[in-house]
């Protein structure tokens, strides 16, 4: 008998504290504590920055925080890569492509007071010039080099007075306005620089809409509005707090639940599901980006034009993108997205044919197939959301036409150095574009000048890279298109790509959420949104 | 008073345990424990699952079909399928041969090693069993799910060597306990009686102190086969595991984590035969535990 | 006592300075540079050779060793390559947001565990002890990341009970003055926060104490049962003293060193073994630090984060031991 009552005694104990538990927890009920009469947007990601000097990194998550604290000379369009005026209210552009000259707006002020003017610019590109790669990794791929570099672009930057700022080229380059509004060019307070590079990057200063308050390693960073921001009556926010969540499902759990507002990275998979839930809304970011298979031509077969353009007529592209990108994905069939000026959309694509595909391996001397190595990406990108599960199709694919491919993945750092060193028969990867200029795609990812770095198939061709040449100088638009057409011509019939999609890269927010516009870079510009 | 019965039993036949079989008693002591009975048929269970795999699974691991995509549990496929359309009871069945090798496969390979080690630590003593010892520290101070991931980067992620890695970080607790067996085996006179006959050492360590040290290793080793199959899913939920389209179950787990709200089957079901797998492990390791040797804790 | 303190601090020496040799070749033997790994895909050859000679990477392996080694013993842990920050001043949230997990998952283990294990074995072979084991062989076999994103489905999501992931309120964060987040806002008087901050804890707490709860709860039952066998024990409840006092008090203070060993070597596991459960639940804990930094071949943070990790389980251990002298006087350390 008494053993018995103790027994349920110490279950009421168990009990009790459980209680308390619980307790602990519905004493604050909910989360619905959020206002206190400010208005907080919490943007939900899936990785930290490393830095917060944009000039610094090569790195997308830490452009997503800069952008809103610093603002560049010209600016992208809303939803696009037109160049329109920033920091500079116009600009002149001499008949020989070789001086740019700049009129600053007036009454812009740094976070921390510091007028902003031509003599700010002017530091702020001495900075840059007298780095080295290491230090500035953007601009040294985009100006060509530093100061003193046979290679390097820009000749001088000068003060021509208070709110004029001259740019001497050495040459032409006909992206440099494209290149002058990355988010990475953006400029930052001279005083607070010149404190220390170092300190800098954690304790940012710039001329945009949001300063910088505090940042939480690997958890939160926490911006608010900027009170003497030069457009009256924005930001519209008074914080925005970034958060890492760095799994997907998590990160979306956490939208529902309303403990963030805004979450990137959504899953194609859950698309439908946002879309019939009535508190969220699904948001598409524009597509400017290609996920690919790429096929290093230094490897037999794929040394034989043959075997590549099989492989493009072996694989199922349509199937990949309805099962995988959930249809939220163009079929490529060019090594950039339609959105490029110059895209070539005459370019009939390789259609998907098993039997042509045989036909070629037979013409190659292989009709009874290979053995390969395909390497499927291990980490989730914009472009390529599950590269394994891809991989997947494409192996059952190649099965169809004979080919045996073992997909092999690495963890993602040894993947990108054993790919760059030409160690994979075929292996996915992707690119997002950085400025919207076809140079920026294919010269970046095919041209022999790149081999190595980022041209990872190793494909060489002489007459594409002239028209390349030709083109990063060539300031006349009609004529660069027409060179970049023909060279997407001759990457289309030598096929070291198999080009599979142009993702449309999937955002995900609450309903009250409005003046939001995800830009194509990856970086969106926060001042317009509101949260009710 | 009654639960003092059974230890008493156990004491006795743990001493009679040298002359008789020691094998047929503690199958004896086994038998009488229900839970250690269930974990048996359970571990029978999954490995007669992974033998007869071929004519057990309805289809391939790999059929896939597009249009059969996420499909919930149902006549056709009992465990519904998954995002390539394929049948998601057929994946697990022969998943079951992967987690299962990996789990035996990564302990045998510790227990040789450790074994070796430990017997040369203990053995031999001073500076052998010194530097083998502190090598053992650190292995064992290392969190080990860490340890396995670097290993596994540096090898280069597949399931040999995930196998490999969980394999190296078990070594330290099979070394250890070899090493205690041996330094307190050394000290019998059986031994020194050996050596006074001029036995040669390898023929005292194979002929004596290694078949006594048998029983503790067996109860360590299934236990470690469940730590061991789940250490395998882990990895294999990194994608540091095995190789696309192998129905790992961890990866299992992994590729399907997107579909828990639309298509919770894709993940309940490789989940759950993780959990019954170790399950068996764990039970049949303690009934063995206690059947062996009914002194030995933890 | 102090003798014995000062030997085992000694024998940690070789230890360490043998955790750091093998973490130290171990990161270089894994393919892919450092500098191209923090630079990027975006990045040119130029920047990746100009940023292996500023991290020191193009100098031989012993001269990187014993430069490393030179600066921990002057107490610099480095600084990652790829925030350019210390690793000492980054270290210590991640530390203490894990710390602050393992703790918390260790008392509900403790709590439940060991109540769990009392119950079953002063009631052998009642439906509760029948349930209770049976439950514990569950929680030893369930895969956690498994159960934590079930946990977050079920608890968070559908029932609406709890936060399903992060350390705080967003919204309404806490003032970080130690980082232990508890802490922080009772010394705050932020009480309100306090709740928030627990909610927050309870869900990956929970997931993290599986293990160590099971675990404990069969070693008190097993440890509890030889000990209430004891004539010490019989003599205690004959001397007519109330059942409930003889057990919690007698028994467990006999009990409690098996149990102290668990959780000795479990909040080992749980401070850098929590990777899985601190990607689920967004924790900025230091196991995801690690985990991000070996991906990102950040050799400093990866050389002194585990060393860190490592020494703060071997001291636990040492702590345990020593505990045990305090409870039981019959163990001398010699």
């Amino acid at each position: 008998m008494k053993k018995k009552r103790i027994l349920s005694l110490s279950l009421v104990m168990l009990l009790g504290l459980s209680m308390i538990l619980a307790a602990c927890g519905s004493s604050e009920g909910g989360n619905s504590s959020s206002g206190k009469g400010s208005s907080i947007l919490v943007f939900g990601r899936g990785g930290d920055s490393t830095s917060l000097d944009p000039s610094r990194v090569t790195e997308g998550e830490t452009f997503k925080v800069t952008v809103n604290l610093f603002e560049t000379l010209l600016n992208f369009g809303e939803e696009d890569t037109t160049i329109q005026p920033g920091l500079a209210e116009k600009w002149d552009t001499s008949d020989d492509g070789l001086t740019y000259t700049f009129h600053l707006r007036e009454g812009v002020k740094f976070h921390d007071g510091t007028d902003f003017n031509a003599d700010a610019v002017v530091k702020n590109f001495d900075r840059w010039a007298n780095g080295d790669a290491d230090k500035f990794p953007y601009y040294s791929s985009m100006f060509g080099g530093f100061k003193g570099d046979e290679e390097h672009v820009i000749d001088s930057v000068t003060a021509e007075d208070e709110k004029t700022v001259v740019i001497k080229l050495k040459r032409p380059q006909a992206p440099f306005l494209k290149n002058i509004a990355m988010s990475m060019f953006a400029i930052a307070s001279p005083t607070a620089f010149e404190q220390g590079d170092d300190q800098f990057e954690r304790n940012p200063v710039g001329t945009g809409p949001f300063k910088f308050v505090e940042w939480k390693a690997n958890d939160t960073i926490t911006i608010e509005k900027f009170d003497d921001y030069w457009q009256k009556g924005l930001p519209k926010l008074d914080k925005v707090v970034f958060k890492s969540i760095p799994d997907n499902s998590a990160r979306l759990n956490a939208l529902i639940k309303g403990e963030i507002d805004l979450a990137d990275g959504i899953n194609p998979a859950d698309g439908e599901k946002i879309e019939s839930n009535d508190d969220l809304q699904l948001i598409e970011r524009p597509s400017m980006n290609v996920g690919y298979l790429g096929l290093t031509v230094t490897r037999p077969p794929f040394d034989k034009k043959e075997v590549r353009q099989a492989l493009n007529y072996a694989i199922d592209k349509e199937t990949i993108i309805n099962s995988f990108f959930e249809g939220r994905a163009n079929v490529a069939k060019n090594p950039m997205p339609p959105s490029i000026s110059g895209y070539n959309d005459d370019i009939e694509a390789y259609e998907y044919n098993p039997e042509k595909a045989k036909e070629l391996l037979a013409e190659a001397g292989l009709a009874d197939g290979f053995e390969m190595e395909l390497w499927a990406m291990p980490v989730p990108r914009p472009y390529m959301p599950d590269g394994k599960k891809v991989a997947e199709v494409i192996q059952s694919n190649l099965a169809d036409i004979g080919v045996k491919a073992k997909i092999v993945s690495y963890e993602w750092a040894t993947y990108l150095d054993k790919a760059s060193k030409g160690e994979a028969d075929a292996f996915m990867l992707g690119w997002t574009g950085d400025n919207g200029d076809a140079d920026n795609f294919l010269y970046v990812l095919l041209d022999e000048d790149n081999i190595g770095s980022n041209n990872y198939t190793y494909f060489k061709n002489d007459e594409m890279h002239d028209l390349f040449i030709k083109a990063q100088t060539e300031v006349d638009e009609e004529k660069r298109n027409e060179y970049y057409r023909q060279a997407q011509e001759i990457i289309h019939d030598e096929a070291p790509w198999v080009p599979i999609a142009h993702s449309t890269p999937l955002l995900a927010a609450k309903k009250g959420l409005t003046g939001f516009k995800p830009h194509p870079t990856g970086s969106d510009m926060l001042m317009n949104v509101e949260v009710k | 008073m009654s639960e003092l019965t059974p230890k008493v039993d156990g004491i006795a036949e743990a001493k009679i345990d040298k002359t008789t079989g020691p094998w047929l008693d503690a199958w004896r002591n086994f038998r009488k424990s229900k839970i250690a009975v269930v974990g048996m048929a359970i571990v029978l269970f999954f490995i007669l699952v992974a033998i007869l795999a071929p004519w057990l699974a309805p289809e391939g691991i790999n059929d896939q079909s597009h249009a059969d995509r996420l499909q919930p549990p149902s006549s056709a496929h009992w465990l519904g399928t998954d995002d390539f359309g394929r049948d998601i009871l057929s994946r697990i069945i022969y998943g079951a041969r992967i987690s299962l090798s990996v789990g035996f496969l990564s302990v045998v390979l510790s227990v040789i090693v450790g074994s070796m080690l430990g017997i040369v630590a203990g053995y031999y003593g001073r500076w052998v069993d010194t530097i083998i010892s502190r090598v053992f520290d650190i292995m064992l101070a290392f969190p080990s799910i860490l340890l396995a991931i670097a290993i596994v980067a540096v090898l280069g992620p597949s399931l040999q060597n995930a196998l490999i890695a969980i394999a190296i970080i078990n070594v330290p607790n099979f070394g250890r306990l070899i090493r205690s067996k041996v330094l307190s085996i050394k000290e019998e006179e059986y031994i020194s009686a050996a050596k006074a006959i001029g036995m040669k050492d390898a023929r005292i360590l194979f002929s004596h102190i290694l078949p006594n040290s048998m029983a503790p290793v067996i109860v360590q080793g299934t236990l470690a086969v469940a730590t061991a199959i789940l250490e395998a899913a882990a990895l294999g939920f990194l994608g540091l595991g095995a190789e696309p389209p192998m129905p790992e179950w961890g990866k299992m787990l992994a590729d399907s984590k997107d579909y828990l709200q639309s298509a919770p089957w894709t993940m309940i079901f490789p989940g759950l035969s993780i959990m019954l797998t170790v399950l068996g492990f764990n039970l049949m390791g303690d009934g063995l535990r206690d059947a062996l040797d009914p002194k030995m804790k933890s | 006592m102090v003798g014995y303190v000062g030997r085992r601090l000694l024998q940690l020496i070789p230890v360490l300075l043998g955790m750091a040799f093998i973490v130290f070749m171990m990161i270089r033997a894994i393919p892919g540079n450092p500098a191209q790994v923090i630079l990027g895909q975006q990045a040119t050859p130029e920047a990746v050779a100009a940023m292996n000679e500023k991290l020191g990477l193009d100098k031989p392996w012993y001269s990187q060793f014993f430069n490393y080694l030179g600066g921990i013993l002057k107490g610099d842990l480095g600084q990652s390559m790829r925030t350019r920050l210390p690793v000492a001043d980054e270290i210590w949230p991640h530390l203490a947001a894990t710390l602050e997990l393992a703790i918390f998952a260790i008392i509900i283990a403790v709590v439940i565990g060991m109540n769990a294990g009392i119950i079953s074995a002063w009631f052998q072979n009642s439906w509760f002890d029948y349930t209770a084991m049976i439950l514990a062989l569950v929680g030893v076999s369930m895969p956690i990341f498994w159960l934590g994103l079930l946990g977050q489905w079920g608890i968070a999501i559908e029932l609406g009970w709890l936060p399903t992931s992060g350390r705080e309120e967003v919204r309404d964060p806490v003032n970080a003055i130690t980082h232990l987040y508890v802490i922080d806002t009772i010394i705050q008087g932020r009480f309100d926060q306090l709740g928030q901050v627990l909610r927050h804890l309870v869900l990956p707490g929970i997931a993290l104490a599986t293990i160590p709860m099971a675990i404990i709860a069969r070693m008190t039952r097993s440890s509890m049962l030889e000990v209430m066998r004891s004539d010490y024990i019989r003599t205690a409840r004959a001397k007519g003293q109330k059942m409930f006092w003889v057990v919690y008090k007698h028994a467990l203070k006999n009990a409690i060193i098996p149990v102290l060993t668990v959780i000795g070597l479990q909040m080992g596991m749980l401070l850098g073994g929590a990777i899985l459960t601190e990607t689920i639940f967004a924790w900025p804990g230091i196991g995801r630090y690690i985990y991000e930094a070996i991906n990102f071949r950040d050799y400093p943070v990866i050389q002194s984060g585990i060393l860190v990790v490592a020494f703060i389980f071997v001291m636990i251990n040492l702590v345990v031991d020593l505990l045990y002298g305090l409870i039981d006087a019959r163990i001398k350390y010699d």
